[in-house]
């Protein structure tokens, strides 16, 4: 016996029973759909984080003060204000391996031109800081040296801020106030876009360091030559662990830290502070794997219910079979068939789910997707196993009826 | 020439009833040649359903023997059990258990499907035997569609699409109203004119008529094994009816 006719059968019998059978596949059909979503949201996950640490170059470090013990993000670190400008001198002249470092201080600020006004970030910089970032300029010229030492209100301004307060101008020349100071423009950023977790990186104004801590931010945190962080470009990146053990243990003998301490700083390289959001997406795809598996079980049992029922059902049409010369092995392998082409279509509908979701995540959210071919065609085999391991028992069972015993059954 | 199609010997079939065992056939020596047109009868629990259900393959005998064709089969796998009854038995049963949701020709090529042939072939093998069956026009009806006498023509060609040696028929008339069930067993006067072996189960003396050889079971035991000295033609009686039934409209009418 072929299998066309049981699948023939199989068709007849869940057309008969629509609602019964989409309502069937329905553990199926999320259980795949969220395995194709996972799959494709990780690897989208992955291929961003790859892509931001091609655009800020994987030699790119970061210094940031210590942060009282406890648990906290990695953002949150600067709570103890120890790094000073000093250090990133001492860095810069120390560190044979850097080739720019960028002392930061960072704040916020109401900026305002005529009765425009904005909330933006603001920087404390020098001029490596652009080189560190590899950000260019699209108008205008950087700070001169007299500016930094006179903490001169000159100002750099991202194109969001230029074009929230500018609408229509060119900002160059031009004067704004920060926080009330009056201040120049005296160059434009280049657009960078967002950064891959959705902040507008051109949302900053950039002024000297001196200035911003004399004129704009101030404070305790930023009292004396304090900084918020510093920001080094190593030479390339194979040297960027030796110059993290380099800045470590400079730093400890400028903070006079005993060898029994903890560090009162932390010294991040970007991929490292990356892969900490590549964890979150990890995070997700855990709990996604999570509720596909459970589903994808959950399914199977659904399935297997309801070939039980089936069996019930159709016990007189078993023995029927049985009367006219099916043996058990038509009969187990008709239901079997049953059960698996059930899975297969809460599989396909599922594809169509998982296919459908990633796409809609890619274009409604943050989340970016990419559709791995792989992880199709393993989410719907894995619904053909679900059909088969399920559909054994009841099918089993179908085949050891006594054909007697299933004629006659009502 | 006469040749057994049917010997049994001393067959015994017992049931387990917890921890009773009810002995349902005491003991059947019998035998039955091709061509014979049997009627099996009795009351109920006279054990004729239990033989009917041994000869046909479907339940296995607790003691004795069954010769089909010269060939002992009380004894055989499930599986061996199940080519007998595709191949060798053509059943027909009192509900005729159609397959509500497959056409008259789907439901007659259904037994084809468990001996391996082409579903091309099937189709036109059991378009053939519904045409015998005088259906040819109803190929496509599903059993919902036709009336009951035509549902038990489809059963029939059903049980002859694999040409079977013998024909069993359980209680074949029990749910059909007196003309179809004249009708029926006229079909079976037919096949057996054309040398097919039938045996038919009825408690009804009418149809029992029909048949050439009468066994009377009670209580497991074959009471009486006769020939029928006035066999009924089916055919004759069909025609009465129809002069009935004219007279009765015309009496209706005269009433009227």
């Amino acid at each position: 016996m072929n299998a066309i006719d049981p699948l023939i059968d199989s068709l007849h019998s869940l057309r008969s029973n629509k609602m019964r059978s989409v309502l069937t596949t329905l553990g199926i059909i999320i259980g795949v759909g969220a395995v194709i979503i996972m799959v494709s949201v990780g690897n989208g996950a992955k291929a961003q984080i790859n892509a931001m640490i091609d655009k800020l170059g994987a030699n790119v470090m970061m210094v940031m003060p210590g942060r009282h013990f406890g648990r906290g993000a990695v953002g949150d670190a600067g709570s103890l204000p120890t790094l000073t400008e000093d250090d990133a001198l001492a860095i810069k002249n120390e560190v044979p391996t850097v080739r720019l470092v960028a002392p930061v201080v960072r704040g916020n600020a109401q900026v305002i031109v005529g009765n425009l006004n904005w909330s933006t970030t603001v920087y404390g910089i020098t001029n490596e800081y652009l080189g560190a970032r590899d950000w260019g300029l699209s108008r205008g010229r950087l700070f001169e040296a007299g500016e930094m030492k006179a903490s001169s209100k000159v100002v750099m301004l991202g194109e969001t801020v230029a074009e929230n307060l500018f609408p229509g101008q060119d900002p160059v020349g031009l004067s704004m106030r920060i926080n009330r100071v009056p201040f120049t423009v005296i160059a434009v950023l280049e657009v960078k876009g967002q950064s891959g977790f959705g902040g507008d990186q051109d949302d900053v104004v950039l002024i000297p360091i001196s200035t911003a801590k004399k004129r704009v931010l101030g404070g305790r945190r930023l009292s004396g030559n304090l900084v918020s962080h510093i920001f080094i470009k190593a030479k390339s990146a194979d040297v960027v662990s030796r110059t993290e053990e380099l800045i470590t243990a400079l730093l400890r003998q400028r903070h006079r830290i005993t060898p029994n301490q903890d560090d009162d700083f932390r010294v991040r390289n970007m991929a490292e502070f990356l892969n900490a959001r590549a964890d979150s997406s990890r995070a997700m795809g855990m709990l996604l794997m999570a509720v596909a598996s459970i589903s994808l079980i959950v399914g199977g049992i659904g399935i297997m219910n309801i070939m039980l029922v089936s069996v019930t059902e159709r016990t007189k049409e078993i023995g029927l079979h049985m009367a006219v010369g099916a043996k058990g092995k038509d009969i187990m392998s008709q239901f079997l068939i049953e059960s698996i082409v059930l899975s297969l279509i809460g599989g396909v509908l599922g594809v169509v789910l998982g296919v459908g979701g990633s796409l809609a995540m890619s274009a409604f959210s943050q989340w970016q997707a990419i559709i791995d071919p792989l992880s199709v065609i393993l989410a719907f085999s894995f619904s053909a196993a679900v059909g088969i391991f399920f559909g054994i028992y009841p099918a089993h069972k179908a085949s050891l009826l006594d054909p007697i015993e299933a004629l006659r059954h009502e | 020439m006469t040749v057994d199609l049917i010997e049994t010997i001393d067959l015994k079939k017992d049931y387990r009833m917890g921890s009773q065992v009810v002995p349902a056939l005491r003991g059947i020596s019998m035998k039955v040649q091709q061509g014979e047109f049997l009627a099996v009868m009795g009351p109920s629990g006279s054990g004729k359903s239990t033989f009917m259900n041994l000869m046909g393959c479907l339940d296995t005998p607790t003691g004795g023997k069954y010769l089909l064709e010269n060939e002992d089969i009380s004894a055989l796998t499930p599986d061996e059990r199940a080519d007998i009854r595709n191949g060798r038995i053509g059943f027909v049963f009192q509900s005729f258990n159609l397959l509500a949701r497959a056409s008259a020709l789907e439901n007659v090529a259904l037994p084809l499907r468990y001996n391996g042939s082409p579903r091309r072939l099937r189709l036109q093998r059991a378009e053939e035997v519904l045409a015998m069956v005088g259906l040819a026009e109803r190929l496509d009806h599903l059993p919902s569609q036709l009336s009951g006498g035509q549902q038990q023509r489809v059963a029939i060609a059903r049980a002859l699409v694999c040409r079977p040696v013998i024909i069993l028929a359980d209680e074949p008339t029990g749910a059909l109203d007196t003309k179809t069930g004249v009708e029926v067993m006229s079909i079976f006067q037919d096949l057996n004119s054309q040398g097919m072996t039938i045996i038919v189960v009825t408690h009804e003396l009418e149809i029992a008529a029909f048949a050439r050889r009468r066994l009377l079971f009670r209580d497991g035991r074959i009471l009486t094994d006769r020939a029928n000295q006035q066999v009924v033609q089916a055919k004759a009686v069909l025609n009465d009816l129809k002069k009935e039934s004219r007279y009765n409209r015309e009496d209706g009418e005269a009433l009227a």
